[in-house]
């Protein structure tokens, strides 16, 4: 762990505050997240963590805050804007093409790259030839990667939770993302799912060197592969450090476990 | 055996025509969920369109060719069918985002109510003629085979070649483009398809686009048959059995029922027909669609729905 190079900031989350009618979800949350880290959000249910992902995706609108990415500045993002960025994410629960193979869900994740014109590709012409089959190559590996290649040409529908999960990822993958959001990868997993999809993690922060925004609620997955963690409780931020830290903080044992009074 | 053949063979040809409009509903429910009750009169909107500016083209510009008006006015109505695509995003699917099928229904019935309206009101409501120039003799095939050959209209040839094409193409786009994948993505799931950058109101325009050629394509074929008329949007009410026997998710299904509906309907007229007083014809698909409900509630070739508890 100690090898890796962590570089610049790269998403910066400004006072970000995210109501819904009267509910407050967020209150002027910031944090930001360097290069080729993995940074988790943590924070018991309610706690505001899938609206934060969610305001970063462009899913939700932030009624006050910035957001920063690779120096630009905005408001609130849209969700094709932030795919164009290099921004992908994984779903808590699963969002996936369920009738469509294993290979056409993650293709879906190179819709963005593709560039040849409709006609060519529909009578498979040249160069549009050409870019389909680069292009599923690049699918290719990452199948590999994520060791479904029995599955490939399987209706998504019919795989087992976990393998999904790995779909899932996979399709994120297949956007060659900077930045992966991942929104409790680990949700509803046995004790071996559960570490198989650790070392995903950890093996796309090393191989490819994405920087990982990582939502869970299991506390002991998130303190032994992040580099940091934001903890939230009833959307305001009540940690933020290095996961020794963190667990050291009153706040945050209080928000997990409760507190005398 | 050769008359039983011939039955059949009429059967068939109805049959693609229904295919396709069902096609129109199949290819809008897959993509947005939205029941398009306005297949229907897009099919007439359309034909209107054709129709017209197939009379008109050849007065304003001072040509003859039969074959130079059907494509230009081909092209224009295919252009309307576009912007009316555009405009139904634009007005109202983009409002209507996240909200109940219901509403989305409620919100074609009045788009069917508006294009309805608005198309007589520009192109007039009489009954007007399509005439595509195709040759109207009958001929006699396989004469070697069964005495007398079998008899079939080479219009009707022609057009069911014409359907089938569509069909083609259309199956062609869905399964091999890459925007093809993104509207099967879009149909499984909004908010995911939105993830990986696929802009969701671009594929409804393309998606109701589709729709409307082939509302274009079926009303043509229909209007040259019989005439274009507000009769036509009745034509598409033959689709619902059709759906409803095929599955409303599936393309396949739309093809395969509306070939079974056009065959089995034809076949009742002939065979069962004479015996309780003929005007099976009429009925028939919905007494069928009714059946495949009781025992096959998703259709044919639907995706059956499984709901976690």
């Amino acid at each position: 762990m100690s090898k890796k190079k962590i570089g610049e900031v790269i998403l910066d989350v400004h006072n970000i505050s995210l109501r819904f009618g009267g509910v407050k979800a967020l209150s002027d949350i910031s944090f930001d997240v360097r290069e080729h880290e993995i940074r988790a959000i943590i924070g018991p249910n309610g706690a505001g963590k899938s609206s934060m992902l969610n305001c970063i995706n462009g899913v939700y609108k932030p009624q006050e805050g910035s957001i920063t990415f690779r120096g630009q500045t905005f408001k609130h993002m849209n969700s094709r804007q932030v795919a164009e960025l290099g921004v992908a994410r994984t779903f808590q629960n699963l969002a996936l093409f369920k009738g469509m193979s294993v290979i056409d869900n993650l293709m879906t994740g190179r819709n963005l790259r593709i560039k040849s014109n409709l006609l060519l590709q529909a009578l498979r012409w040249g160069p549009a030839e050409r870019e389909e089959s680069e292009h599923r190559e690049k699918v290719e590996r990452i199948i590999d990667f994520l060791e479904i290649q029995a599955y490939r040409k399987t209706a998504v529908g019919q795989l087992p939770y976990g393998l999904q999960k790995r779909v899932d990822l996979g399709r994120a993958l297949a956007m060659e993302p900077q930045v992966l959001l991942l929104d409790e990868p680990m949700a509803g997993m046995n004790v071996e799912e559960k570490q198989d999809m650790c070392r995903f993690v950890l093996d796309v922060n090393d191989e490819f060197g994405t920087t990982i925004v990582l939502i869970e609620h299991d506390m002991s997955v998130v303190m032994d592969i992040s580099d940091r963690v934001v903890v939230l409780d009833y959307g305001k931020k009540i940690g933020d450090g290095s996961p020794g830290e963190v667990r050291a903080n009153p706040d945050v044992i209080s928000a997990y476990l409760g507190t005398s009074h | 055996m050769g008359f039983f053949i011939e039955v059949v063979i009429a059967g068939l040809m109805n049959g693609v025509l229904y295919a396709l409009v069902a096609l129109g509903f199949v290819l809008i429910f897959k993509a947005s969920g939205v029941f398009n009750f306005a297949q229907g009169a897009m099919v007439l909107f359309a034909a209107l369109a054709m129709a017209r500016f197939a009379e008109w083209l050849p007065e304003w510009l001072g040509f003859e060719s039969l074959l130079l008006a059907n494509i230009l006015a081909f092209a224009i109505a295919a252009f309307l069918m576009f912007l009316f695509a555009w405009a139904v995003e634009r007005l109202v699917l983009r409002h209507l985002v996240n909200q109940e099928g219901v509403v989305l229904l409620m919100a074609t019935l009045g788009i069917t109510f508006f294009i309805d309206g608005f198309g007589q009101t520009i192109f007039g409501s009489d009954i007007y003629a399509i005439n595509l120039g195709l040759p109207t003799e009958p001929t006699f095939i396989l004469e070697g085979m069964f005495p007398g050959g079998l008899l079939i209209n080479t219009d009707d040839l022609i057009t069911a070649l014409m359907a089938m094409a569509m069909v083609a193409l259309l199956t062609l786009f869905f399964q091999k483009t890459g925007t093809g994948r993104a509207l099967r993505a879009v149909a499984d799931d909004h908010q995911a398809a939105q993830s990986v950058g696929i802009p969701l109101g671009r594929m409804w325009i393309i998606v109701w686009f589709m729709a409307g050629l082939t509302a274009l394509v079926a009303g043509m074929i229909w209007g040259e048959k019989m005439g274009v008329q507000f009769a036509l949007t009745f034509v598409a009410l033959k689709a619902l059995p059709v759906i409803i026997l095929g599955g409303l998710t599936s393309v396949p299904g739309a093809i395969v029922a509306g070939l079974i509906i056009g065959v089995s309907e034809q076949l009742a007229e002939v065979y069962i027909g004479p015996l309780v007083g003929g005007g099976i014809q009429i009925w028939f698909a919905y007494v069928l669609a009714m059946v495949v409900l009781l025992f096959r509630p998703q259709g044919l070739f639907g995706e059956k729905i499984i709901d976690r508890v």
